[in-house]
């Protein structure tokens, strides 16, 4: 297998999150009622006419912006002519010579800790069409037009890629680009971002490449891998036997950990690309897009880089709180209202255990970050321990409390730090233990956490456990 | 250039249009007489011939990110074939 380079390239389906489709007026959200937002643009019906959605554009130059790429002044809609039922029009209307996008590129950090570059031959905008569902229906094919028409940006990669752990590298790098320019909302599971693998090999560098297949539609980026290397696999195995490996489209079945031919083809696919006369060309001036470069969001690796500094954080932890746009918002505004690092731990830890990081969506976090900034600041200025703050945070997330302050108080869960307090406790519990505080003194000294325990149950967690800790000691080596 | 059998088949093919063995060769005649018109019109002399209107100077206006549809499945459906559970159907597609 050593000899043999593997040579991939990817397309990258996002579907941009506008509100309104890219030709209709329709909503784009999703999960409707089969058919509920498909207009008679999106159905094809004779006669209607398409109009460009503005947000389309403002968001494949933000990507474009995002890549260093060239954003052309000029682009075309062509129309690309097929048969498939989820395609009511017939063709698909996308962008062939005159992209929007063009001459991109990404640096990926590989497993050894060097980065590479990758190079992006195009970003174009087109229409996403519908779906077909087989399963249900005995002889049939039932079809869902809601999708038909929502906005991509199809961004296809140069063939760069030479290992699947490459190729999983860039596609997270280009879904953490599109979530925190706020053009794709990520949702893999949702179909928002898909990858088609173009898979090849070759015996030794610089030869010819070989003749690649097309793995389609794959949402996942463990199935990015899988697939890649079975293709990889297979192709090899083709090869060694003195086969050769057809150009043709795949499909991925995760189930089986395989890839299957698509459809058969007698004749190559024939797109017959024309210039959409329904639609005039785009033209985009340098004003425009510096209007959009001057309201580009910062880019992750700044951002991470930023939490670095700012907030004094390792890497790995600002990594992990920069990757989701929204929850570095998040976090951002608890690390300025309250201590950074116990932020950092506070969010990474309590919050990111109960919402996934990769989804992080702030409809499903039920606490504000002001109150978790209280929160971590209660226990900064000692008012409450860290045990009774995961109880707060706790309460906070079950909707049982809104506001720390009060549950504070409502709750009485304030820290006993005033000695005065303390001592008599621990004193009652130091008489009541005389056989341990015997012990201690003859020099088990380990004890002494049985009697800050001890301390601790009796004040319901509430005290503060340094202070108990030197109350204890005091109180057991003076009455010695 | 001349269109064929060949190309007459490929087309036929692309458009999924189903062809009777006895309809090509007329379909070969009636393609070439198309194509021979279109060597007619680029033939004439047009050089003092002031050009039609056309919007290819024009720029696309671009529509803001609004939703003004609303559902019109009921509707639109009444002009489908088969519909079930909110579906069109369709003849199996998936081989």
């Amino acid at each position: 297998m050593s000899d043999w380079q593997i040579v991939i390239g990817l397309e990258i389906h996002a579907q941009l999150n506008t509100r309104s489709k890219i030709f209709s007026a329709v909503s784009t959200a999703f999960g409707a009622e089969p058919n509920t937002q498909a207009s008679l643009v999106d159905l094809g019906f004779p006669g209607v006419l398409p109009v460009t959605n503005e947000a389309v554009y403002e968001k494949a130059v933000a990507f474009g912006l995002g890549v260093s790429a060239q954003i052309n002044h000029r682009s075309v809609f062509d129309r690309k002519n097929y048969f498939y039922p989820d395609l009511p029009k017939g063709y698909q209307i996308t962008q062939l010579a005159d992209p929007i996008v063009e001459h991109g590129n990404v640096d990926i950090e590989l497993a050894d800790g060097s980065t590479k570059t990758i190079h992006i031959t195009r970003a174009h905008l087109e229409e996403d069409a519908g779906k077909s569902l087989h399963e249900d229906y005995a002889g049939e094919t039932g079809v869902d037009l809601n999708r038909a028409g929502t906005p991509l940006l199809e961004i296809v990669s140069e063939p760069d890629l030479r290992s699947a752990e490459e190729a999983s590298t860039y596609a997270r790098l280009i879904h953490k680009l599109l979530t925190s320019l706020d053009i794709c909302d990520g949702n893999m599971a949702e179909g928002s971002m898909r990858c088609d693998a173009n898979v090849s090999v070759r015996r030794y560098k610089n030869h010819p490449l070989g003749t690649r297949t097309e793995t389609k539609n794959i949402n996942s980026f463990r199935f990015l891998e899988q697939a890649i290397n079975y293709e990889v696999e297979r192709q090899i195995q083709v090869l060694e036997s003195g086969g050769r490996v057809t150009q043709e489209t795949r499909l991925y079945d995760p189930d089986r950990n395989e890839t299957r031919p698509m459809r058969s083809k007698e004749t190559a696919m024939d797109y017959r690309y024309f210039p959409e006369p329904d639609l005039l060309p785009v033209v985009i001036d340098d004003s425009y897009v510096e209007a959009i470069r001057e309201r580009l969001p910062e880019m992750p690796d700044e951002k991470r880089e930023r939490f670095e500094r700012a907030f004094e954080l390792t890497t790995e932890d600002a990594e992990t709180l920069s990757t989701n746009r929204a929850l570095a918002d998040y976090f951002e505004q608890v690390a300025t209202a309250s201590e950074p690092r116990l932020a950092s731990n506070w969010v990474r830890v309590e919050l990111l255990g109960r919402v996934s990081k990769d989804n992080f969506d702030m409809a499903q976090v039920p606490i504000p970050a002001s109150e978790l900034a209280t929160l971590i600041n209660r226990i900064s200025d000692d008012m409450i321990s860290g045990k009774i703050a995961k109880t707060i945070f706790e309460a906070l997330w079950n909707r049982e409390a809104s506001s720390v302050d009060a549950y504070i108080e409502a709750e009485g869960l304030k820290q006993v730090s005033d000695s005065s307090d303390l001592a008599p406790i621990v004193t009652s519990i130091i008489a009541a233990n005389p056989k341990q505080a015997e012990q201690y003194r003859a020099g088990k000294t380990k004890l002494l956490g049985f009697f800050v325990g001890q301390v601790m149950k009796e004040t319901g967690g509430r005290a503060n456990p340094k202070q108990v800790n030197d109350l204890v000691r005091s109180e057991l080596d003076a009455t010695g | 250039m001349a269109v064929n059998k060949e190309t007459v088949l490929t087309i036929a093919t692309l458009a999924h249009l189903e062809m009777a063995p006895d309809q090509i060769d007329d379909q070969i005649d009636r393609m070439n007489r198309i194509l021979d018109l279109v060597d007619e019109m680029q033939a004439v002399n047009t050089d003092d011939v002031e050009p039609l209107a056309t919007p290819f100077d024009q720029v696309q206006r671009l529509r803001p990110d609004v939703v003004t549809e609303s559902d019109q499945r009921d509707k639109l459906q009444t002009v489908a074939p088969r519909t079930t559970d909110g579906l069109y159907l369709v003849p199996r597609v998936v081989e």
